[in-house]
């Protein structure tokens, strides 16, 4: 019987020839990730259960991003426990002052996932390299400590949804979209301890950055990871920055699937996904009049170069509405350089924009650019729980880079096409 | 084992930041998280719950982040156990790799706050004392069985 991307990655790392969906299984991990909200609870387990040292020490990569540049005593703390940590073990990927970004911009863009890997990530959004045809995963704190004693994780082997995208990309309809579209149709648990395997014709012509945005909402519909075949796409990004060699995996033309869900893109408009749940969403036509006091354009989800040129493309020459808030934040040291060189900041400068440092920031509510109460944000991140940007009686709605721009300059949330 | 409590009821959906805000992650101390646990959706809960009661949610509970924090305020303000409709998935290992009962009850959505049940974690049947009622849940594979017994993933970990 053949297997899908998922099940030969997760076969090949419990050293089996085969696995089927409902095995549990224990996996060799390829990297073991940590942040600074994650990485102190992974920490004091680590020193609890008598270990002195990680299992590699250029396997177990920790990032602060969450609070940092520090928001506050208590998060300083949170990021002194890490350096620490990272000091004493040695550990090779470490990302800190200068280097730091926000952690899921930072690895594939480092080289350090790579197709064919298993990694898992004390954060939920480590799905996002299943863009590059890794298994990745988010698992608790718990886990993180005992992957980074054994080099191991337990892993039940999922079930895998496979979507296939058709059709011709509307204008201004990115990955973002088709993500929101998907979670739209099937719901935030729609793909409930499942893998979601993204293919078709328009997924072989998305670049790297929609790809990543992609994998990176499959824990919206509460997939267990995202995933998309390598391919010449994949090989061209990560060829030039590998740090170590890898084995791509394909799906079997005779493997198995849960579900095969077909989309039609040409009819999808830019998505919207409205208040408290990524489910919520509408197509940009139907949006309606939603004022909005911020937009926030950043994330692991929308925060890479290719983002910010979509947002700088609709903001040349333009300005924010006056009392718009629009927050760029470029999620890497080389993103924010790429943005400098490219001229994209004298962009969003004329247009009135505050850029930010590397960081999650806002996204989830942590700092630079938290709402008041009743206050909305229109935002490329990933969620729009209740309070996640601040206030619990405040707003989130999710869009892409070029929607969000749109936003800022009209003073409510439309598209380009509007401007 | 067995478990008697009140219970507090939640829908849908229960995400991470509704049970613990992340504007608190700036520490892991169970007392302090448990000050804040459920805050955004209830904000009385925190001082209301007792020693021993029971969230009840129901479809997707714990969706969202990966914050370990939240099964620790949920364990540190007192909850005996969570029962819901379905857990999602991060939640769910968590839960069982830090020692938090979960059971998932397809008639979840048939309790409500201020009902009493009684759990029987050995054979997954929930009673619901005031109509006399007993409801199954889905029983707990036998790895993260191993997994509770042991004391937890570390516990695991520690032995090999
Ligand atoms: S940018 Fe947002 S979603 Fe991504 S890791 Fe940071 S807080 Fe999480």
């Amino acid at each position: 019987m053949g297997m899908t991307i998922t099940e030969k990655i997760l076969a090949a790392h419990a050293g089996l020839d085969a696995v089927s969906p409902g095995d549990l299984i224990n996996a060799r991990v390829d990297v073991a990730l940590g942040n600074d909200i994650t990485a102190p609870i992974a920490i004091q387990k680590f020193r609890e259960s008598g270990a002195e040292r990680v299992y590699d020490k250029d396997r177990v990569i920790l990032v602060p991003d969450h609070f940092v540049p520090n928001k506050d005593i208590a998060s300083a703390m949170q990021a002194r426990t890490l350096r620490e940590f990272a000091r004493e073990q040695e550990l090779t990927y470490f990302f800190d002052a200068g280097e730091m970004g926000v952690e899921h911009s930072l690895l594939p863009e480092k080289g350090l996932v790579l197709p064919g890997d298993l990694v898992i990530g004390a954060d939920s959004h480590t799905c996002t390299y299943g863009g590059l045809g890794a298994f990745s995963t988010g698992v608790g704190s718990t886990d993180l400590a005992a992957a980074m004693v054994t080099g191991e994780v337990w892993l039940k082997v999922p079930e895998t949804i496979r979507f296939v995208y058709t059709g011709d990309l509307q204008p201004w309809v990115e990955g973002k979209d088709l993500i929101l579209y998907t979670i739209g149709d099937i719901g935030v648990d729609g793909a409930l301890y499942r893998s979601m395997e993204f293919t078709g014709p328009v997924i072989d012509a998305l670049g790297m950055a929609g790809r990543l945005t992609m994998a990176n909402m499959a824990i919206e519909a509460g997939g267990k990871n995202g995933i998309i075949a390598p391919d010449a796409v994949t090989e061209s990004f990560v060829s030039a920055r590998a740090v170590r060699p890898y084995t791509p995996c394909f799906s079997d033309p005779d493997a198995v699937y849960a579900r095969v869900i077909e989309y039609d893109v040409s009819r999808i408009e830019p998505q919207v996904a409205f208040p408290h749940l990524p489910e919520n969403t509408r197509s940009i036509s139907e949006v309606g009049q939603v004022v909005i006091d911020q937009a926030v354009i950043g994330s692991c989800t929308n925060g890479r170069i290719e983002d910010m040129r979509s947002a700088a493309a609709v903001l040349k020459g333009r300005k924010a509405a006056k009392g718009v808030r629009l927050i760029v934040i470029p999620t890497t040291p080389k993103v924010y350089r790429s943005a400098v060189e490219e001229g994209l900041f004298q962009i969003f400068l004329d247009a009135g924009a505050i850029i930010g440092p590397p960081t999650c920031g806002p996204c989830l509510g942590g700092h630079m650019g938290i709402l008041a109460k009743g206050e909305r944000a229109v935002a490329t991140t990933n969620r729009n729980f209740v309070g996640r940007m601040g206030h619990p009686e405040s707003e989130v709605y999710l869009a892409n880079p070029a929607v969000a721009a749109a936003s800022a300059v009209l003073g409510r949330i439309g598209g380009p096409g509007e401007l | 084992m067995k478990i008697t409590g009140n219970v507090y009821k939640f829908g849908d959906d229960v995400d991470t930041d509704l049970i613990i805000p992340a504007r608190y992650l700036n520490t892991s101390e169970p007392a302090e998280l448990a000050k804040h646990c459920m805050e955004d959706a209830d904000p009385t809960f925190a001082s209301r719950v007792s020693d021993g009661d029971i969230i009840v949610g129901g479809k997707n509970f714990g969706c969202g982040s990966s914050r370990e924090h939240a099964p620790i305020a949920i364990k540190a303000a007192g909850v005996a156990c969570v029962v819901a409709r379905s857990f999602a998935r991060i939640f769910y290992r968590n839960a069982f790799n830090m020692g938090l009962a979960i059971l998932e009850c397809e008639a979840a959505d048939r309790f409500r706050t201020g009902d009493t049940l009684s759990v029987d974690f050995d054979t997954g049947a929930i009673v619901h004392l005031d109509t006399g009622e007993t409801f199954s849940t889905r029983p707990i594979p036998p790895f993260m069985q191993e997994l509770v017994k042991s004391g937890g993933l570390m516990a695991q970990v520690k032995k090999r």
